[in-house]
């Protein structure tokens, strides 16, 4: 009843704002008009979360859907914790929105949508049956697509919207194609049934599409190359919304379809989904590394944080195959609370990204530059998003990504060789790739807020408004206080987890501050005792600092070994801090090369430096994908200029050829 | 109240004893190079000069600069408290298990990075990029020494660590040796030292730690380098406390074995020391292109050891 | 976990600094480090082999371990010392694959010995499986060595090296006959390789030593 007020609250908003799309405050108002249905469904989430363990699910039959078939909506356990993850986020984009979009290009064209996006996404966690849930999937594409393409002035939006439509339009067909196989082997498209239906799961094809359909939305490898594209064209905080949370829809169909529909599933899956998302999480941070616009670096880290859940979740689906359910259990927490941190993490990055843009002009680091000093506020809610990217304790990253590596430290425990041997070149990666993403942030915002402004734009930027202040504010402080009682977080994602897997993951094996999910004696971490001894010892250096030595602080030119150059330029660039790495594995991987284009001799020109980065799966498989396409669409062509005779001819051949099909296939 | 009390002790403990370790590396390296050197307690010495020193600030840095060097220093203590050192019996132990101490330093590195790039010069950057491109391979390897020693002990407790192989249940293994290499050879990228980075150096472009503190003068200069000290002290530590353990108190031993414990740490501090000031008198500084073999061969060291750790478990 | 004795334990500790130096030898880009990690390996398979000889109480073993450390760990290595010098021969190694990638596979060459070795069902009196698997280890980076470096000189190296990965397994097994002969004949067989090298260069050489071509390409060694 108030799942439906709120959706239908958003579905008036989303058919009333275009009614004053000639005024710019109306989409302010239409933005602030979301944050009640968006508390209300927050509410509601957390209310099932912290009902009893035992609360059965709520469902709702409504006569809406196919002939014959009623739409079921259901809300359990696992609905209400996304329903959260989604709707945090969506409370934050309006309360931005409400500063930001009047100021946008076309407010008239984000302020419509932005509702009706937020309809798709709860839509998607709370359909029941496989029609429900691909309609509203489908309606999240569709107007997810909208707001990529808002700006319609801008030609790269454009190239984005398209990649982008097509590669939802390939996500959604192999999610249809998934639902129709595991229909026919289950008997229905009701998710109750197939859930009571275990076994009849339409076999390997049917995982291996899910796999495409969600791994595509999510941006897992190799399906991820619209996600840096159409992330950074929509607007700041529908920017957030898409990679902080629809990019969490996505897996949360995975989750849903691998944990909950498809209960039987070989380690195979998971040790693919293991390796696919370690090659996911270095792709992404890699290519990140290597970004200079600011948020298409930070829509590369949405690739790899995905990578890291994907990791998790193949660890969770591989041991359960092994029988192991409280360390399946374990890695579907970890995954979960990564889920809940990085929707966090990354709507505080993309709304930051925004005030930057909308202070500055400038997307480019390369011409930022000393905005700390300028936008206080941004800056340190900035520095806050870039700690817990980067896994520093004690922030809330760290935890997840402690929870993921001790799932995985344990996973050799599985005796098959191939698990043995992929663990930990697995952990390598993730390793490597949690240790990359430290070094991106560094990059990233000392470029943007340290040093001194490397254009008139950012040396004339000014603080965000209060609205945008508070939306990023919010998500810090969020990200702290998640960080710090990492005991109650785990303890409530353990219930979320305890149905699907059948076992509760105990979280406090040592008492209450110490999180120690696994054994006694196997490890432990505690971010709260942690902070109050670093509180005590700071408070101890400052004092002795400051009574045995000198506290006068004198403030003068920069030293810089005697020669500072006053040229902004010669401070070291996002490119030069990139430069040893990309000189080590840029070069194979990137085809990463550095051009110098000296003028003639004589000439008075000055020289250029050039950077030029390849991505190598777009030239090897899209490029190719592309050319393939255009020239079977050549072919296709001719089709539309033959005479009568030949299309009676081809719907002949056509009857002839399906009648052969049901003459010669095995009776049923 | 006991496991608090040790706590404490070991605190100030760290602290007081990450100079002393410094002065006698250089002691001993002056010594092996034909020079008398400065006495052991020197660096108490500059340490106290420094803070008694103004400091000066560069127009361009912004509120992160000032609180860098406090941020910095805390993270780099904080891990030196929780690493059992003496006995495995103090009150901080559980608080952070291997990985929550790799993300410590991580603290350290990220904020001394930051600070690096704040006033806006091209050493500060240039230092900063070399340490972030040093640490992307030095820390993986760390936790990749983590990883083969859970598989081995079933946990990633320094403590339970400890207590493991005090009680026998690790022989002379294979995998332990190549993990010991291969936190070794971090351990000398980590703490800045010799083929990796000089600590002694001040040619601007072979400078990594020394080119992001360069702007830092006074009593901020003087956390970061008492950070530094520290730095190093915590990895001779961890080397012992993962691999030389022998002599570290238990939860259960009486107080004198405490003494032992100290005792022993001192003395294996000083060997290690002796040991690093050898290796860096004999060996030369590397190309920084080729930290990315040294440190990726590390990695691929501690991956050896979580292999070998199949066949030795399989007899 | 089962417990190893001691014995094995050190044995397999030493066979692991073998493997190491094998990887070493990957890893130097210097001719001259080439040769001494080179050196170093053949010092620890001396080590290897006299260990083996107390622990097995077989005194020919000793004959062996000497054998290798005199002729493996010191004459050859200062031949090839020698033989670089007086031929001019390029300082670094020229590698057909980077050197990042090398350890790599030979990581995942070593990991691939493990798996063939992980189904040997031997008592673990007689040859343990992880000696095996070194042993096997030491043999594949060997090869390695052979087709990703260009230069004969470390070719050669990389062929020493394969052999000594064989004499590895060969010390390790218990009454094996003929370990001393075997040494001696590999021996002769990179004596007859080192000289071979050797006669091709300096016939090379006696063909260049025109004056017309030493005007035309000075200093090109290769």
């Amino acid at each position: 009843m108030v799942i439906g007020s709120a959706m239908i609250a958003f579905l008036l908003l989303g058919l009333a704002a275009p009614l004053g799309r000639r005024r710019p405050a109306v989409a302010g108002l239409v933005h602030l008009a979301c944050l009640p249905p968006s508390l209300l469904l927050l509410a509601l989430g957390l209310m099932h979360l912290a009902a009893p363990p035992g609360t059965p699910p709520q469902i709702i039959t409504l006569p809406l859907g196919l002939p014959g078939l009623a739409g079921h909506w259901r809300l359990d356990r696992l609905s209400a914790f996304f329903l959260l993850v989604v709707n945090l986020p969506a409370v934050l984009a309006g309360l931005y929105g409400l500063g930001y979009a009047p100021h946008l290009p076309r407010p008239g064209r984000v302020a419509p949508f932005l509702p009706l996006f937020l309809l798709g996404m709860n839509g998607v966690l709370l359909a029941d049956d496989a029609f429900s849930f691909l309609l509203a999937w489908e309606f999240m594409s569709l107007t997810s697509w909208l707001l990529v393409v808002a700006d319609d002035g801008n030609p790269e939006a454009g190239k984005a919207g398209l990649t982008y439509l097509s590669m939802a339009a390939f996500g959604g067909f192999c999610l249809l194609a998934a639902f129709a196989l595991m229909a026919a082997d289950g008997g229905s498209f009701d998710f109750a049934l197939l859930r009571a239906h275990p076994g009849g799961g339409g076999g390997v094809l049917a995982v291996l599409l899910v796999l495409l359909g969600t791994g595509s939305k999510a941006g897992m490898v190799p399906l991820h190359p619209w996600l840096p594209l159409a992330h950074p064209a929509a607007p700041s905080h529908a920017s957030a919304l898409m990679s902080g949370v629809m990019t969490k829809v996505a897996l949360y169909g995975l989750i849903r379809i691998l944990f909950d529909l498809q209960p039987v599933l070989g380690w195979q899956w998971g040790f693919a989904l293991m390796l696919l998302g370690a090659a996911t999480a270095l792709t992404g941070v890699f290519y990140a590394l290597m970004q200079r616009d600011l948020k298409v670096l930070l829509a590369y880290s949405t690739v790899e944080n995905v990578g890291l859940i994907l990791v998790a979740l193949g660890l969770a689906a591989a041991f359960r195959a092994y029988d192991q359910p409280a360390l399946a259990a374990l890695a579907l927490v970890a995954a979960l609370y990564h889920v809940l941190n990085h929707s966090l993490i990354k709507s505080l990055l993309f709304l930051g990204a925004g005030a930057v843009v909308s202070a500055t002009g400038e997307r480019d680091i390369n011409r930022l530059g000393g905005l700390l000093n300028r936008m206080p506020v941004t800056g340190a809610c900035f520095l806050a998003g870039a700690c817990a990217i980067s896994a520093l304790p004690p922030l809330n990253g760290f935890v997840s990504e402690w929870l993921v590596f001790q799932s995985l430290f344990h996973a050799p425990s599985l005796s098959h060789w191939a698990m043995r041997f992929g663990v930990p070149v697995v952990g390598v990666a993730l390793a490597l790739a949690a240790a990359f993403a430290a070094v991106c942030f560094v990059r990233a915002f000392g470029t943007v807020f340290l040093g001194r402004p490397r254009s008139a734009a950012a040396a004339a930027a000014r603080e965000a408004p209060l609205s945008l202040q508070l939306a990023q504010v919010v998500p810090a402080a969020l990200c702290l206080g998640l960080g710090i009682f990492p005991v109650l977080v785990s303890g409530g994602l353990a219930s979320v987890v305890a149905p699907l897997l059948r076992v509760r993951l105990p979280t406090a094996l040592l008492g209450w501050p110490w999180l120690s999910p696994i054994a006694p004696g196997a490890g432990s971490y505690s971010a709260l005792m942690l902070l109050l001894t670093g509180v005590a010892l700071a408070i101890t250096t400052v004092l002795v600092v400051h009574h045995f030595g000198s506290q006068r602080t004198r403030r003068a030119p920069v030293w810089d070994c005697g020669t500072p150059c006053a040229l902004p330029e010669a401070q070291y660039s996002a490119d030069s801090f990139s430069q040893p790495l990309r000189r080590v594995f840029g070069r194979p991987l990137l085809a990463a090369r550095e051009l110098i284009d000296m003028p003639a001799p004589g000439d008075t020109a000055p020289a250029r430096f050039r950077l030029e980065i390849r991505d190598p799966l777009w030239d090897g498989l899209y490029a190719r994908l592309i050319r393939l396409v255009n020239r079977l669409a050549d072919r296709v062509n001719r089709l539309q200029s033959l005479t009568v005779r030949h299309y009676l001819l081809m719907m002949f051949w056509t009857l002839v050829a399906g009648l052969v099909i049901v003459a010669v296939r095995p009776p049923l | 109240m006991i496991p608090l009390l040790w706590g404490i002790l070991h605190t100030l403990l760290v602290v007081a004893a990450a100079p002393w370790a410094t002065g006698l590396t250089r002691r001993v390296k002056a010594r092996l190079q034909g020079r008398r050197g400065a006495s052991c307690w020197q660096p108490y010495r500059d340490l106290w000069r420094l803070l008694q020193k103004d400091s000066v600030i560069a127009d361009s840095a912004s509120w992160l600069f000032h609180i860098t060097p406090y941020v910095v220093f805390v993270a780099v203590w904080l891990a030196a408290t929780i690493l059992p050192t003496l006995t495995t019996d103090m009150i901080m132990t559980p608080a952070a298990d291997l990985i929550a101490l790799v993300a410590l330093l991580g603290v350290a590195r990220f904020f001394t990075a930051l600070a690096g790039l704040d006033a806006g010069t091209a050493f500060g950057g240039l230092g900063a990029s070399r340490e972030m491109f040093i640490a992307s391979l030095g820390e993986p390897a760390m936790l990749m020494v983590t990883f083969s020693l859970s598989v081995l002990a079933h946990t990633t407790s320094p403590a339970h660590l400890v207590e493991f192989v005090l009680a026998g249940h690790v022989g002379l293994e294979v995998s332990v040796g190549l993990a010991m290499g291969a936190l070794l050879m971090v351990a000398l990228a980590e703490s800045g030292r010799i083929p990796i980075d000089n600590p002694a150096t001040h040619l601007e472009l072979t400078m990594v730690h020394e080119a992001m503190v360069l702007e830092y003068s006074g009593r901020h200069l003087a956390l970061m380098e008492a950070a530094a000290m520290m730095r190093q002290l915590l990895f001779l530590s961890l080397i012992i406390c993962l691999f030389l353990p022998w002599g570290i108190a238990r939860p259960g031993d009486a107080a004198p074995w405490l003494l032992v414990g100290l005792a022993a740490w001192i003395a294996k501090v000083a060997a290690l020391s002796v040991v690093l000031a050898a290796y860096e008198s004999w060996i030369a500084k590397m190309r920084l292109f080729r930290i990315a073999d040294f440190l990726g061969g590390a990695l691929l060291l501690a991956l050896l050891a979580t292999i070998f750790l199949y066949v030795s478990e399989a007899l | 976990m089962a417990h190893t004795p001691f014995a094995y334990n050190l044995a397999h500790l030493i066979g692991a600094t073998v493997l190491m130096m094998g990887f070493g030898l990957l890893y130097q880009r210097r001719m001259t480090a080439v040769i001494r990690t080179y050196a170093l390996q053949a010092m620890a398979l001396a080590l290897a082999a006299a260990w083996q000889a107390a622990i097995q109480d077989a005194p020919h073993l000793y004959a062996t371990a000497l054998i290798i450390l005199l002729f493996k760990g010191m004459a050859v290595p200062a031949a090839l010392q020698w033989l670089v010098r007086r031929l001019g021969i390029h300082r670094t190694v020229e590698t057909a694959l980077g050197i990042g990638p090398t350890l790599m596979a030979g990581v995942g060459l070593v990991a691939l010995s493990i798996v063939l070795v992980m189904p040997m069902d031997i008592a673990a009196t007689a040859i343990t499986r992880e000696s095996v698997a070194l042993a096997m280890s030491v043999v594949l980076l060997g090869l390695l060595m052979m087709i990703t470096r260009r230069n004969a000189v470390t070719q050669v190296v990389g062929f020493m090296s394969l052999e000594n990965g064989l004499l590895l397994a060969a010390v390790g097994a218990h009454g094996m006959p003929l370990v001393v002969e075997l040494s001696i004949a590999f021996s002769v067989l990179v004596a007859m390789a080192l000289f071979g090298i050797f006669f091709f260069r300096i016939r090379e050489r006696f063909d260049s030593l025109e004056l017309s071509y030493l005007e035309t390409s000075r200093g090109d060694s290769q």
